[in-house]
């Protein structure tokens, strides 16, 4: 597939010294939905505002569908349609109007057919002379929505779209999102919800303190850095880890009544039947078992928490 | 998807805008420079004018009546541009504008347009005005009109420089309030320079409000305070400066981009 976005060397530095990001060096693949995931401050929003045309770069090119953001800006930033993290749109405007001054304002004739078609698509038809200020947040976030798609972006970018937002608004908008990229849009979304980005994603990115320190497919990343854990509730609690159980990676839990195995999901062998072998031969019997797969989010955790370790 | 060497939807679109928000409050728009002027014209031209009947062979009411449409479009001019793109910066809104395939010309373009639109439909209301309290004559229609776009493009640039200077709401008032107000009074809108004691009118020649005023009045009546090449000349000094300091904004993104 190739690279709709292409990002070298890109670096940002503000003026008062914070190094907001690190010779950052990314390509987004044409029609993915990518997830960029890091905590507070970490330099997503730096990075969507540099691609965006909203924040100058220190250093380094970004280039949109092949075009220079900085010296081709007008064809690369009518590729793009930004969604950004504050509700704000112009109060006393109606949804259509400000739907249709978005679109002229990238460049494109009114079309309103088009523009029915986008806010019909999210719900707000219903609204379209309602004046922005009188509607809810949610509807607000739909409007922001609308605006960012009322050009036909190819890419789209979502800076945390579902912050705020009811579960139902939630569910809604990950279908339009899929919708999206059905029909050809590229989506980068930025999340805290790391479910969110478990759920929807192909690739992921984890940024941290300015620097991109993970990108990989979904899945892989999950099979890579996953661990799965087997949990044995014993009969009878133990006080310690019985000698002979060395070979495996064991805790003790739950004031020794849980036995807890962990192990890699990328190693051919589990090594549970052994254990359980041995367990038997010890006389150590259990009332029950369980697996589990560390989710993203711990995933996650322990990928910010193992650089912040590193930095300090 | 083809480039576009301009941007006349983005342009048409900020310019719409901008004149729709004008329109929202359309009626406050045109009332309160209405009743400005016949205010101006009840305490200046029948309380004054009653004791002062004529400035340089023209009947005071007549005489300041260019004063107070440069009075108004100074401070109308400061006031839209300003507000137009403050507000976006202030609600957060100017992302937007930011990321879209419109270039500084373009932005300028819009917004001043818009402004000057304003500014000058309302030197039109309060010449309408005026002629109900006074008989008036243009000399020179032609150049009336120009003077009058000029000004207003030149202040709607200061305006706009002004508006993405200030940082809050009162720096936006200070430099229309204690600065354009002071030199407009003081730049003969309702007197004539030559009426001053020589010493005070050369330094009145510093303030460069008088060449504006001036060079109007000239368009009306055909005499004036200093030459009107010379008012010409500073009003495009005016707006050369104003255009330099936009395009330097732009080039260094002072206070637009982070």
């Amino acid at each position: 597939m190739r690279a709709i976005i292409s990002i070298s060397g890109l670096t940002k530095t503000y003026a008062s010294g914070q190094h907001a990001l690190k010779n950052v060096n990314l390509e987004i693949r044409e029609g993915e939905i990518f997830a960029l995931l890091g905590p507070n401050g970490a330099g997503k929003t730096t990075l969507i505002s540099i691609i965006c045309g909203i924040v100058t770069a220190s250093s380094g090119t970004v280039l949109v569908d092949g075009h220079d953001i900085v010296t081709d800006y007008r064809a690369a930033r009518s590729r793009i349609g930004l969604v950004p993290q504050e509700l704000v749109a112009d109060a006393f405007e109606t949804v259509r109007a400000t739907a249709g001054f978005s679109r002229g304002l990238f460049g494109r004739a009114p079309n309103p057919g088009y523009v029915e078609s986008v806010l019909r698509d999210l719900s707000l038809w219903d609204r379209r002379n309602d004046i922005i200020m009188t509607l809810s947040g949610g509807m607000k976030r739909r409007v922001m929505i609308a605006k960012a798609l009322s050009h036909e972006p190819r890419i789209l970018f979502l800076d945390e779209p579902t912050a705020g937002v009811d579960v139902e608004l939630r569910r809604d908008m990950w279908a339009l999102v899929r919708r999206l990229r059905d029909s050809g849009v590229t989506i980068i979304l930025t999340t805290h919800y790391i479910d969110e980005a478990e759920e929807m994603a192909d690739r992921i990115g984890v940024i941290s303190q300015g620097e991109l320190i993970v990108v990989e497919d979904k899945i892989r990343l999950m099979r890579k850095l996953g661990k799965k854990q087997l949990t044995l509730h014993l009969q009878d609690p133990m006080a310690s880890i019985p000698a002979g159980l060395e070979a495996w990676k064991l805790a003790l839990n739950a004031g020794g009544s849980e036995l807890e195995y962990t192990f890699d999901t990328n190693e051919e062998q589990t090594g549970i039947p052994a254990l359980l072998r041995r367990l038997s031969e010890l006389g150590v019997a259990f009332k029950d078992l369980h697996t589990r797969q560390s989710s993203l989010e711990e995933i996650f955790v322990n990928l910010v928490s193992e650089r912040k370790g590193f930095r300090q | 998807m083809r480039a576009i060497a301009f941007n006349r939807h983005g342009v048409w679109a900020i310019y719409r805008f901008e004149l729709a928000r004008f329109l929202r409050t359309l009626l406050q728009s045109v009332l309160t420079p209405v009743i400005t002027t016949s205010l101006y014209f009840v305490v200046f031209g029948a309380a004054i004018g009653a004791r002062m009947t004529e400035v340089d062979g023209v009947p005071y009411g007549a005489f300041i009546v260019p004063g107070l449409i440069m009075l108004s479009v100074f401070m109308e001019s400061i006031s839209n541009a300003s507000f137009g793109i403050h507000f976006p910066k202030f609600t957060g809104t100017i992302f937007e504008l930011l990321s879209a395939p419109v270039s500084a010309f373009e932005i300028v373009l819009a917004y001043v347009g818009a402004a000057a639109t304003k500014s000058v439909g309302l030197a039109l209301i309060i010449l309408a005005t005026a002629s109900v309290f006074v008989p008036i004559h243009i000399l020179h229609p032609f150049w009336m009109v120009a003077f009058l776009v000029l000004t207003a493009i030149t202040f709607c640039l200061f305006g706009f420089i002004i508006g993405i200077w200030a940082r809050n709401w009162e720096q936006m008032q200070i430099v229309p309030m204690l600065i354009v107000t002071p030199l407009t009074f003081l730049g003969g809108a309702f007197y004539s320079i030559d009426m001053l004691p020589p010493a005070w009118r050369t330094v009145t020649l510093f303030n460069p409000v008088v060449y504006l005023i001036s060079g109007f009045r000239w368009t009306f009546f055909g005499s004036a305070d200093v030459d009107v090449g010379t008012s010409l000349g500073m009003t495009l000094v005016f707006l050369l400066t104003c255009l330099a300091l936009v395009a330097m904004i732009f080039r260094t993104g002072y206070r637009l981009k982070n």
